[in-house]
């Protein structure tokens, strides 16, 4: 109980209805005095611990109050009772740019957002190349951020929260922010913190991020705690409140969409073979690509390796997986190698993309992927022009 | 729990795709020292509440400089605003006071610029800090900071103009060759000293109150007006102090009265003995026409100024100012601690 990071008890909340916004004496006066005892629990009596140094989850749909819980850590609502006690300097990624001012300069911005965050100039200073560096736009510092793009905005704002080192980090749904590549560094960003052994508490509807991400999850209904453990289990709980209500089951309940990938299982390497000391190709030629695999979880038996490749137009010319072609890997952990073996390649000359994947057979969850990165070139010395080697032959002759 | 986890952990980087040395060493996790548990959901004592905002400092400086920085972005003559302001003022009232109503003041464009300063001071700071928690909604939303600092800076941003438009003063008292009092100079730290705690309170307090009731914006400008008109900054405090006689002190008990009056006792300087002495002349003046106004004593006479403004008066009366405002310190975080568990659902 000492390593606690986090520790929730008995905490609940109190939303009044209707007079949340009652802002006028006027109004006050009038409203009957019986109106303001309207209202319901966001949250009621919520008892939970978050371990130093582990990634939490907070599930459930939307009204159950796992966002108000975050707020209330995050000490921008104040709980009606109980007591929230946190270890260290707890930031909070609820929503990116907080308090960025259109008129300052990027610079002038950060400075700010440092000392909101509680650190010192001096702090900040030292921070300030490393956060323009990350987010990318270090050209920008002395612009004023009325002048940024909504990317550059959110990437800022995302660069400040994490190069401020805080103990606990609240994340709330921010991912969905940015563009693929960035979306794909914020994640990084996170595995960072959790090597660092720093708390994290992710907020999400996405059954998928929490599975992937997080070591315990919490699900919440209606501002109850239903129940804690491992993300399995809590997905499994949430899907049950979900069909017991007979309610439309949310996409990535069923078949969750990629975004985070879990490090159980890698692609560590792949390999063209050659022939006669080339990695380039002739039309028609064979080709075996070696991808290196290593699996350090034992219950990754059910582990899919998947391969496409793409033309330079994007044109996806051929996609595969190992369940698709019954294809078992061996269940043992360590380094594997799955061979791709094609007995001719009918393809005519360019450049082709190759991407590979692990993720499980309904790809709900992704362990790794490889986009692009790899390319197979293919020289045509066929007379044939265009795509595609369809070795044809002509025949000529007169008549009919 | 955390131990099977970290190994997991510790292999991270799969969006690289390339192989990460350290994971394939199986680099342990490096164990954080885990800081202190505190209270984040507890009330705060009043000194709780003052630590917290000394620890935000920063913030603070950070804030005036914003707000300082952009309340005149865009604008073409930018800063020179702050300057200018006070210099408009003094031309529009210079025309209606000393043209039209006749007041007789004399340098009456320095006198008005003494009380001016200090009632810029007094309205920017609660108009400012009554807006600031509202206006800063998106921040206040989303980060935890001790919200005090918001308030705080509209009365650090007031302050920074009030110095401002001392030097534009200091300028003036160079071009009319009007001495200020010198050996009582230090008595505008205490003037500035205790509005600044009192303003501080009082800013607080309106803050808070503002996010609950919007109306206190509105209601604070007729409040003002009214305050504005009451601390003697257009007319001569001696026509107020002369008709009150005995119970001058009720004019006093306007906190923003003795810093006035304060600044134009030091830096204004009234002429009173060249006063006095043009007194002496009228009233023989009087006397040898023979007007029974002597007798009665109630001949138009060239007013003084200030009336007698010694430094027991000043220090008496700040000092009751010097209270109210500890006291209103202490009520404003009272307010505000009371609100403060609303605001996230208010603002």
């Amino acid at each position: 109980m000492s390593d606690a990071a986090v520790i929730v008890e008995g905490v609940s909340k109190w939303f009044k209805l209707g007079s949340t916004g009652a802002t006028s004496l006027k109004q006050r006066l009038v409203t009957d005095r019986r109106r303001e005892d309207e209202g319901f629990w966001a949250l009621k009596d919520i008892d939970l611990t978050v371990e130093a140094g582990e990634t939490f989850g907070l599930l459930g749909h939307n009204g159950s109050g796992k966002s108000t819980l975050l707020k209330c850590i995050a000490r921008t609502l104040t709980p009606t009772s109980g007591s929230i006690m946190a270890a260290g300097r707890v930031a909070a990624l609820l929503e990116l740019g907080a308090g960025f001012h259109p008129d300052l300069t990027g610079r002038e911005n950060v400075r700010l957002n440092g000392s909101i965050l509680g650190m010192q100039p001096a702090e900040v200073d030292a921070r300030m190349d490393d956060i323009f560096e990350f987010a990318e736009i270090p050209a920008f510092a002395d612009v004023p951020v009325r002048h940024y793009s909504s990317g550059m905005f959110a990437r800022l704002g995302f660069a400040v929260a994490v190069n401020l080192e805080p103990d606990v980090l609240l994340v709330d749904e921010v991912l969905a922010v940015g563009d693929e590549v960035f979306q794909r560094k914020c994640i990084g960003e996170v595995r960072r913190f959790q090597r660092e052994g720093r708390t994290i508490v992710f907020v999400s509807h996405s059954a998928d991020l929490i599975r992937a991400t997080c070591d315990r999850a919490a699900v919440l209904d209606h501002g109850r705690l239903m129940m804690v453990g491992e993300p399995p289990a809590a997905i499994r709980t949430l899907r049950d409140l979900y069909l017991g209500r007979g309610e439309h089951l949310a996409d990535d309940l069923r078949r969750p969409e990629v975004l985070v990938q879990r490090a159980s299982a890698r692609i560590t390497g792949v390999r063209i073979d050659e022939i006669d000391g080339r990695t380039w190709r002739r039309p028609g030629e064979p080709l075996v690509i070696e991808v290196g695999v290593e699996i350090d979880d034992e219950l990754r038996d059910d582990v899919v390796v998947a391969m496409e490749m793409h033309d330079a137009e994007g044109r996806r010319l051929m996609g595969v997986n190992s369940h698709l072609l019954g294809v078992t890997p061996p269940a043992a952990t360590g380094r594997h190698t799955a061979l791709f073996e094609f007995d001719r390649i009918p393809l005519l000359g360019g450049v082709y993309h190759l991407s590979f994947g692990l993720h499980d057979p309904d790809v709900s969850t992704s362990f790794d992927h490889r986009d692009q990165k790899d390319t197979l070139r293919i020289e045509n010395n066929t007379p044939q022009e265009g795509l595609v080697d369809l070795s044809p032959t002509i025949r000529w002759f007169k008549g009919n | 729990m955390t131990t099977s986890s970290s190994s997991d952990r510790s292999t991270g980087s799969a969006d690289q795709g390339r192989i990460d040395p350290s994971a394939s060493l199986g680099a342990e996790t490096f164990r954080r020292p885990i800081p202190d548990l505190t209270d984040v959901a507890g009330e705060r004592s009043a000194w709780r509440r003052l630590a917290d905002v000394w620890d935000f400092r920063w913030l603070l400086v950070d804030l005036v400089k914003r707000e300082l920085r952009v309340r005149y972005k865009g604008s073409a003559l930018g800063f020179a605003w702050t300057l200018l302001n006070p210099l408009l003022y003094l031309v529009v009232f210079s025309i209606v006071f000393r043209e039209l109503l006749r007041v007789q003041v004399p340098r009456f464009g320095l006198f008005l610029l003494c009380g001016l300063l200090v009632w810029n001071f007094v309205a920017g700071s609660l108009n400012g800090a009554a807006g600031s928690i509202v206006n800063n909604r998106s921040v206040v939303l989303k980060v935890w900071f001790p919200r005090e600092v918001l308030p705080l800076a509209s009365v650090g941003a007031a302050l920074v103009n009030l110095v401002l438009q001392g030097i534009v003063l200091a300028g003036g008292l160079l071009v009319l060759r009007n001495a200020p009092d010198w050996s009582r100079l230090p008595w505008l730290f205490a003037a500035v000293g205790v509005l600044v705690v009192l303003c501080a309170g009082l800013g607080i307090l309106v803050a808070a109150l503002n996010v609950a009731f919007r109306d206190v914006e509105h209601l604070l400008e007729v409040i003002l007006l009214a305050w504005f008109w009451l601390s003697a900054i257009v007319y001569p405090y001696a026509s107020v102090s002369d008709r009150l006689g005995e119970r001058e002190w009720l004019a006093a008990a306007n906190p923003a009265l003795p810093s006035v009056v304060t600044f134009q006792r030091v830096v204004y300087h009234p002429p009173d003995t060249e006063i006095l002495v043009q007194r002496e002349a009228e009233l023989a003046a009087f006397r040898a026409a023979g007007d029974p106004c002597v007798d009665a004593g109630t001949c138009a006479l060239t007013p003084s100024v200030l009336g007698e403004i010694d430094d027991r008066w000043m220090a008496t009366r700040l000092g009751f100012v010097g209270a109210l405002g500890l006291a209103s310190i202490g009520a404003g975080l009272t307010v505000f601690a009371r609100r403060e568990r609303e605001f996230g659902e208010q603002l």
